[in-house]
């Protein structure tokens, strides 16, 4: 595997240079983002996109929508509104584009844990990936964090004296929340400044270390994010695996505006803020939870009681008691009570309700057995023994789940969820959210919101493995999608308090990319219609149109070329369109798990090469099928125009977009023709 | 390095002393002190901060951990005597609003 060149970091030397360091030092940590000559033509150039967009959609909004043809016109120009919105946010991260230079020494004797998260992937990969951090230079421990539990990866690594991490008993029968929840098990474990974390596939540099932690120099510095590079990748990239403009730009832009991304792997993070936050989120959630079961205590009540037959007075009395303590904890709460000492004084009064009840069925019991020990001796005064009662027993059925209080479920329910301990989950603390199936996003966010700093550091520290079957990409992409909705839908960035305004709208523009599948869907559809049916959706292919749109685009797809500098960013387009049945079903599906509570069907993804026999078409199908659309129109709308019923400007406009929308797709026939790595063939001899 | 000092008052109440900073290499200690001193049926645990120098987020979560411990056995953890960096800490995080710190040992099981 091949390293990177770098310059490495001197340590310090004559005073002079120590000077330069000590400043170098202070601009790399510094919040502002340096005004070079590059980064003033880049702002011109986004003032330019963003006026020209605009003349360009607000004229479409009030003078060109076809309003004959509006089930066409109507969401063509929302698809266009879209894409402008889209321009807009890009525009925005790259006005403070940051390219951060050499990044200051580490600090002295910062402590690391490094951590190699695993679920299923192949014994050798995890222990190549252990065995390259424990050759990182920094001093640091190592450590496996098997999901899998693995006893023959427990065995080899601890034979390379590395150590492995498995869920604590707490876990078990509770909520896993996947990669968060390993994470989080092993925070409690270890207990390191600092956290490096690494996917199973990500081979470290021993430098990463040296090259991250000098950013933490910054006390409010929580987190420096590397790129992540994929080294089994051909050259053309037929999965649009790399993310040279994710990784570079976009990036480099949201760290002007301290809002670099958190993206799971590659990342160092400053254990106090993860544990910071753990207990921030900690009394949020357990205040939530006591609020909303005392609003919802009355209702529940009732219908226990209602469910009780009229002769169990003593339940009936339980529940009154119940509800008294609730009433009490209410006001308690309204008038400042801390959530500890409310909820223990209602354990208290719903446990001395249980003894009460237990009691009065023992005392009934007593009476029994008094009977019938008397009835018994009176027949055979030798055999009284089996009327003893274990008190012991007895005291145990006071315990709250096994009171008759218990047997009503919901009534159980609610008097579990009264307390600070947060039961229902294994552990209090989970410092790494567990809102959505890719945790980084949530948590960084929530991290912003609390006031900390995160820096991009743009350098090939890590070296990783990207899917080489069509199947786990498309996997693997949508879990990001659905990641990134869920998180859009359950704490939505432009609401979320404690994030400045230009936070809010880094958040946002990634996610607002992820709808793209639904403006692409109008951009297939729009030719089609015209080249089949004459319909335009736009009142006339006036000099009005071309003069506005043209431009736009220009400038737009200028801005693009100069950021991109020579990266291969049109793999990226392509996917951006072409994916559109993954974006589109990231959206309902994240939708229906929100809003309905459905499951996501979530799939780890797959490090191994799925087992492929035929070439996948059936994958996308979808495509496929809009593929040949564009091609059964472009035939048509060519014979309609030679055959006079279309006209000559409409057909070519639209036959140009065919072609671009062609372009697009055919990105898809080359990932399903595409073949990974082959296994030799065994030699034969001539 | 952080000591802990334990000892159980005449009512039954398990106290935990740290003395010095209570940060992310003392809390597993912590927790598992009072995990020790629950499982040895001392459910009612007071942890005196009148000792601890400083108390960092790991801190805080290892009075957490001990606080579910305790609950979980019937009894409760409480927090006494703390100095104006831990009660900063304790504002910073709002954990306040879970955890009310009693001004003395003595009296932070008082009429409980």
């Amino acid at each position: 595997m091949s390293r990177h060149r770098r310059t490495v970091w001197t340590g310090p030397g004559a005073s002079s240079a120590r000077e330069l360091a000590d400043r170098e030092t202070v601009a790399a940590l510094s919040p502002r983002v340096p005004l070079t000559p590059g980064l003033v033509g880049l702002r011109v150039l986004v003032v330019l996109t963003a006026v020209l967009g605009l003349n360009y959609v607000v004229w479409r909004w009030l003078e060109s929508i076809n309003w004959s043809a509006w089930w066409i016109a109507v969401p063509l120009v929302v698809a266009e509104t879209y894409s402008l919105v889209d321009s807009l946010l890009f525009g925005l991260t790259m006005w403070r584009l940051r390219r951060r230079r050499r990044p200051p020494p580490p600090p002295e004797g910062a402590t690391v844990d490094v951590f190699i998260t695993t679920y299923n992937e192949p014994l050798d990969l995890v222990m190549a990936t252990a065995e390259a951090a424990q050759q990182i230079r920094y001093p640091h421990r190592t450590w496996i964090l098997d999901d899998g539990a693995r006893p023959e990866l427990q065995e080899r690594a601890e034979a390379a004296g590395i150590g492995v991490i498995t869920r604590s008993v707490e876990w078990a029968g509770r909520q896993r929340h996947a990669k968060a929840g390993n994470l989080n098990n092993a925070l409690m474990t270890t207990d390191g400044e600092f956290v490096l974390i690494l996917d199973a596939d990500q081979v470290p540099d021993p430098a990463i270390l040296d090259r991250t932690l000098g950013y933490f120099r910054d006390p409010q510095t929580a987190l420096v994010q590397t790129p992540q590079v994929f080294v089994n990748v051909p050259e053309d990239d037929p999965f649009g695996s790399q993310a040279p403009l994710f990784y570079g730009p976009i990036q480099q832009g949201k760290d002007g505006w301290n809002a670099a991304f958190f993206c799971g792997s590659n990342a160092v993070l400053r254990r106090e803020a993860l544990m910071q936050l753990g207990v921030s989120r900690y009394v949020t959630e357990v205040e939530l939870a006591v609020t909303r079961t005392l609003r919802t205590a009355d209702r529940v009540l009732a219908r226990a009681r209602r469910g009780l037959d009229p002769s169990q007075t003593e339940a009936r009395a339980a529940l009154d008691a119940v509800a008294g303590a609730v009433a009490r904890s209410r006001a308690d709460l309204r008038a400042g009570a801390a959530l500890a000492d409310v909820t223990y004084r209602f354990q208290q009064q719903v446990d001395a309700a249980a003894r009460r009840l237990v009691d009065a069925d023992v005392t009934a019991l007593e009476s029994d057995l008094a009977e019938i020990a008397a009835l018994s001796s009176e027949l055979d005064a030798e055999e009284a023994g089996p009327a003893e009662l274990d008190r012991a027993a007895l005291a145990r059925l006071a315990h709250r789940d096994w009171s008759p209080l218990g047997a009503v479920e919901t009534v159980r329910a609610l008097v579990r969820a009264i307390d600070v301990d947060r039961d229902d989950e294994a552990q209090p603390l989970m410092p790494m959210a567990t809102i959505s199936v890719t945790e980084d996003m949530a948590t960084c966010m929530r991290l912003h919101a609390l006031g900390w700093r995160t820096v991009y550091h743009h350098e090939t520290l890590a070296l990783g493995l990207a899917p080489e079957d069509l199947g786990t990409m498309l996997t693997q992409r949508l879990r990001w999608a659905q990641g990134t909705v869920q998180v859009m839908l359950r704490e939505n960035p432009l609401v979320q308090r404690g994030l400045t305004p230009a936070q809010r709208l880094m958040y946002w523009a990634t996610m607002w990319s992820y709808l793209s599948g639904f403006a692409a869907v109008v951009y297939f559809a729009a030719p089609v219609v015209f080249l089949v049916s004459g319909i335009l959706p736009v009142q006339a292919l006036s000099a009005d149109f071309f003069l506005r749109l043209v431009p736009f685009l220009a400038v737009n797809q200028l801005l693009f070329y100069l950021i991109g500098r020579g990266k291969r960013s049109w793999r990226g387009q392509q996917y951006s369109l072409a994916l559109f049945p993954v974006w589109i079903r990231s959206v309902t599906s994240a939708v229906a798990n929100v809003v309905f509570g459905r499951s996501l069907a979530f799939a780890v993804t797959p490090k191994e090469r799925q087992a492929q026999t035929r070439r996948p078409w059936h994958l996308v199908r979808p495509q496929l099928v809009v593929m040949a659309l564009l091609v059964v129109a472009a035939v048509v709308g060519t014979v309609r125009m030679a055959t006079g019923q279309a006209s000559a400007l409409g057909t070519a406009v639209n036959l140009v977009w065919v072609a671009f929308d062609l372009a697009v797709l055919s990105v898809i026939i080359k990932a399903v023709r595409h073949r990974g790595p082959q296994v030799e063939p065994a030699e034969v001899p001539a | 390095m952080t000591q802990f000092q334990t000892e159980t008052t005449d009512t039954g109440i398990g106290v935990v002393r740290p003395v010095g900073r209570l940060n992310m290499v003392a809390a597993p200690r912590l927790r598992s002190l009072v995990a020790e001193l629950v499982a040895r049926g001392t459910a009612r645990i007071v942890v005196d901060l009148s000792e601890t120098e400083s108390m960092d987020s790991s801190g805080l979560g290892a009075l957490i951990a001990g606080l579910k411990t305790a609950r979980q056995a019937g009894g409760d953890l409480r927090i006494a005597a703390a100095r104006p960096q831990v009660e900063a800490v304790l504002d910073l995080t709002n954990l306040r609003r879970v955890l009310r710190p009693r001004p003395d040992v003595a009296g932070a099981f008082a009429g409980d």
